[in-house]
């Protein structure tokens, strides 16, 4: 059997700072996970049927603009309606230390902030995903 | 000494100290020379490379007296939330002597959306202040004198809009338009490289630009029409000379697209000014900003055949490197903010911006902003940097760099001319690989070592969450909203309507310039997204190239 | 969820699934083909190949809308190289689809060639029939035409298009005379770039020495992807030939055939993963590979007995 975790790299909201998931689409392919990449301003409902369809393992996120508060819970309320609950949510990118419990709260499983080295990402996905 | 006694007493020094250098593992990326003599620069003419400043090539400044004339302009980019809110802010700033306003703008407003826009959700207010339309400029810049302020403003794909906005709001005032001082950002072709704040293609957008070089050329003389940056080229992860190559060969497209429009050089020229980074790195930097002055004098006179020096001369804006802050003991970064300041001014920059120590975390405070502008005032009036005019010259390493810096950057010029220009060069993603991979890289470097940020990978620390961030009210999203509205409500919607739909003709005759047209609009309090809406449906919007 | 009758029902997210587990070699996967299996047969299949930079992507892009236009329901299944060094995948076609990721009549699923070679025609032909029985009217897949295997993929579809730009240099050559029997259509894009008519010519001139052409030649058509230029030209020839392989029998045939490799395939892939379990599992390979080594034996008297004792 050859399985591979399966990873969609989403920028949603409307910034274009993708320094960070690009490198971490990179790294992540480094590891050895089938990364699919979607580019700048991305909605959540756009970001929810992609992982549909390419029936990913993990959503990870990232939002320099202050807008995640808004956009990522949308973003896990869409893929449960979608059936999707068991696929693993991640988040990136300024965003306050006090913001991250309200996250957490809502769905995503973890939230990385500027500094993280991206063996730390590897590292927490290949420890939640089961496949 | 002579050259040959220099390189046979450095010949000794080097074998003497062989053994004697420590080989640390984290400073591979560092030049392997470790000591510049006169030999490293013997080549380099001081006529012809150096010469004096406010003299071609400009390597020392494009001012003869530099800072002994004027300290460079302290201008602190900010903006958040709603105009009211950013109006005191400003207001705020120019009582503490900052010199120059710089607006920072929403997400929704730097790519043509209205507030009001399902799209703009969760954005509204947050990375800068919404404008929506005219009514939102007027309490911007409520009790501020345009015809004595000098503004700046972020905006690259809308800018024509926000420009005729400023004429307008200034018109109000009373303020002429020949009398405006200012720059609007206006640079297309590294936010489809580098930022990502684009919205129409590279053809109509270039037309876009070359409309507002020609208008403010007539109308807006004092006003510098587009800011050629390689600061966000950087922060995307660039090197020092990929920043200062892919910039310029940006400014050659500019160049070139203004001529076959058919402005002569020096026409527009002079109004051309430059934004660059101020990284880690201090020395280096240094290198990078005179590398840079002396290769735009060159690109202007042996390709452009610009007659008048002020086309020639490069003159930049810096900002310190957002990238190089750390959300990791936050207060280091005021040290760094410092030492990129530094560089900037012994770079000879012509106007600074400094970041606050809490920027990786957040929107800056009010008491992280004042401190980031002090370390401009302690730099300028304490710490001797600029007391002379570009006081690293003739040292031998700085002169080596910045030859180096300056050849690396031809390469990258020449390739891209290869390719076919910037435009072809971006259409083909050579950029934006050549910038990811550096940033690639540079992660990897940190993760396995060979690269030390204190603080992240070497001399952490457990910390408190830091306290007392800056947070947007959640709510300015609805109240900006409602004011939008309110302001349809009051307007002359069937003069909207009419404006409007000049526009879009105008838009259709690629020889008709859309400033007059966009002017027209806005002074009906046609919003933003109305405006941008019309030229969508004209241009079609950019699909982004992206190779990983 | 019983993924098969979710996905006969219109479960997106279960045709998603079913893609998974074909792709992940689940046990399941068997059953569930089973049971699509019946449904299948409608849809047609259109291959997409070319070099990388040819603009596939965005080609599949203005195909697909053009054939919602029509009111036509669409899959695309996206090929796209697998690291030899990493076992990752950058995949990134869809990044060019973005557009049509809402379009409830789109569905798109990115696969990469991982290690497994052999087994990968087989696999997105499973993934083909999976969207067929969904009910999706044409099928969209599209790999770079690179590897014989890649080549294998879009060989399995009712229509081959080529897709080539010009101004590639000499590399092209050699990737022309790799994949110019395959082709049933030929499309340049970016054709508003210097070279357009030099490279059909040279396409012309290689057509007009191929001494196994069939009274089909094919058409070259001239598009500009992104700017959505040629696209209903090029899909007219699409129409083209397939009311010419349905007319002569050619469809039929092709169909056969693939039926044919595809029992075929699984068949030896079945006994030879069989196999493999049996002597890898219980350790004798080991054991042979040792006595082989000290040319106690040899290769071809192992496996003639491994097969004597397998098969009988």
């Amino acid at each position: 059997m050859e399985k591979k975790i399966r990873v969609l790299v989403a920028k949603p909201g409307l910034d274009g700072h993708d320094r960070g998931a690009k490198v971490v689409a990179r790294a992540l392919r480094d590891a050895g996970f089938e990364v699919i990449y979607t580019g700048l301003r991305q909605t959540p409902e756009q970001i929810a049927e992609a992982a549909l369809q390419e029936d990913v393992n993990v959503v990870a996120m990232s939002i320099l603009s202050g807008a995640h508060g808004h956009l990522f819970p949308k973003v896990v309320d869409l893929l449960h309606k979608n059936g999707m609950n068991d696929v693993l949510i991640i988040g990136g990118g300024v965003i306050p230390e006090g913001d991250i419990p309200a996250l957490k709260e809502a769905g995503v499983a973890e939230v990385f902030t500027p500094g993280t080295p991206t063996g730390d990402v590897v590292k927490f996905i290949n420890e939640h995903v089961k496949l | 000494m002579s050259n040959e006694k220099i390189q046979a007493e450095l010949a000794k020094y080097e074998a003497s100290v062989e053994k004697a250098i420590a080989r640390f593992p984290e400073r591979e990326h560092l030049p392997e020379k470790r000591l510049y003599t006169p030999i490293d620069i013997k080549d380099t003419d001081y006529a012809d490379e150096i010469s004096f400043p406010g003299v071609y090539p400009y390597t020392r400044g494009v001012q003869p007296t530099m800072y002994r004339g004027r300290f460079w302009t302290m201008r602190m980019y900010a903006g958040f939330s709603t105009a009211e809110e950013s109006n005191k802010r400003y207001r705020m700033l120019i009582e503490n002597g900052a010199t120059g306003l710089s607006c920072a703008f929403d997400l929704p407003t730097q790519i043509g959306y209205d507030s009001t826009d399902p799209i703009s959700e969760g954005e509204v207010g947050k990375v800068g202040v919404a404008i929506d339309s005219l009514a939102d400029m007027e309490t911007l810049f409520d009790q501020i004198d345009l015809g004595k302020v000098s503004t700046s403003m972020t905006i690259n794909a809308p800018a024509s809009v926000l420009l005729a906005m400023y004429i307008a709001v200034a018109e109000k005032q009373g303020v002429p338009a020949d009398q405006l001082r200012g720059t609007i950002q206006n640079d297309i072709l590294k936010e489809y490289a580098a930022r990502g704040t684009y919205i129409f293609p590279p053809r109509p957008s270039m037309r876009l630009i070359t409309n507002i070089f020609e208008y403010c050329s007539k109308n807006v003389p004092k006003w510098n029409t587009i800011s050629i940056s390689g600061y966000h080229i950087r922060e995307a992860g660039s090197t020092a000379a990929q920043e200062i190559a892919f910039t310029i060969a940006d400014g050659i497209a500019y160049c070139e697209a203004a001529i076959k429009a058919g402005l002569k050089i020096d026409d527009f020229a002079g109004r051309l000014s430059f934004f660059w980074n101020a990284h880690n790195n201090v020395l280096e930097e240094v290198a990078k900003f005179r590398a840079s002055r002396r290769i735009w004098a060159k690109v202007m006179k042996e390709r452009f055949h610009a007659q008048n020096d002020k086309s020639m001369k490069l003159r930049f804006h810096t900002q310190t490197a957002g990238s190089m802050l750390t959300a990791q003991q936050p207060n280091n970064n005021i040290v760094r903010v410092a030492l990129q300041t530094a560089a900037a001014v012994m770079g000879g920059t012509q106007s600074l911006h400094t970041n606050s120590r809490d920027e990786a975390l957040a929107l800056p405070t009010q008491e992280s902003v004042t401190i980031a502008l002090r370390t401009q005032q302690i730099v300028a009036y304490e710490s001797g940097l600029a007391d002379v005019i570009d006081p690293l010259a003739g040292s031998y390493y700085v002169e080596s760099m910045t030859n180096s810096i300056e050849a690396e950057a031809w390469d990258y010029i020449k390739k891209i001319d290869d390719l076919g220009g910037a435009v072809a060069a971006i259409e083909k993603g050579y950029i934006q690989k050549e910038i990811q991979d550096s940033a690639y890289k540079w992660q990897m470097d940190v993760e396995s070592g060979a690269r030390t940020i204190v603080g992240v990978n070497k001399f952490q620390m457990e910390e408190e969450p830091p306290k007392g961030l800056l947070k947007v009210d959640e709510a300015v999203g609805e109240r900006q909203k409602a004011k939008v509205e309110a302001m349809k409500a009051k307007r002359d919607n069937e003069a909207v309507k009419a404006a409007l739909a000049d526009l879009k003709k105008a838009c259709q005759d690629e020889n008709e310039n859309l400033m007059p047209h966009i002017l027209a609009a806005v002074k009906t309090y046609a919003t933003l997204g109305e405006i941008c809406n019309v030229m969508r449906e004209v241009f079609g919007e950019y699909e982004a190239h992206v190779s990983l | 969820m019983d993924i098969a009758e979710e996905l006969l029902k219109g479960n997106r997210l279960a045709l998603s699934r079913a893609i998974t587990a074909i792709e992940n070699e689940y046990d399941e996967a068997t059953d569930i083909m089973k049971k699509l299996y019946p449904h299948t047969g409608h849809a047609y299949v259109l291959g997409i190949t070319g070099p990388p930079g040819a603009g596939k992507s965005t080609l599949s892009d203005k195909i697909a809308r053009e054939y919602r236009a029509q009111g036509k329901t669409v899959g695309i299944i996206a090929v796209d190289p697998t690291s030899p060094f990493t076992g990752g995948a950058i995949l990134g076609d869809r990044i060019r689809m973005n557009g049509l990721t809402l379009d409830e009549g789109v569905f798109i699923r990115s696969m990469g060639t991982r290690g497994s070679l052999g087994g990968l025609s087989h696999k997105t032909a499973d993934a083909v029939k999976a969207m067929d029985a969904f009910g999706k009217d044409i099928i969209i897949v599209e790999t770079v035409g690179v590897g014989q295997s890649e080549v294998d993929i879009v060989k399995a579809a009712d229509t081959t298009m080529v897709v080539l730009i010009p101004g590639m240099g000499d590399d092209i050559q050699a990737i022309k005379a790799g994949i110019l029997e395959i082709g049933d259509l030929y499309c340049i894009n970016k054709s508003d770039l210097d070279g357009a008519d030099k490279l059909v010519r040279e396409i012309n001139m290689m057509l007009d020495l191929d001494s196994l052409m069939t009274d089909w030649r094919p058409p070259i058509t001239k598009v500009v992807a992104s700017q959505n230029e040629g696209i209903a030209e090029l899909l007219g020839t699409v129409d083209k030939h397939r009311t010419y392989i349905e007319g002569n029998g050619e469809l039929a045939k092709r169909r056969t055939k693939r039926t044919r490799d595809e029992m075929l395939d699984i068949l030896s892939s079945n006994i030879g993963s069989y196999i493999k379990s049996k002597i890898v599992d219980s350790g004798r390979l080991d054991g042979y590979v040792e006595q082989i080594k000290q040319h106690k034996t040899d290769p071809y008297t192992v496996i003639g007995e491994v097969m004597g004792e397998m098969l009988k």
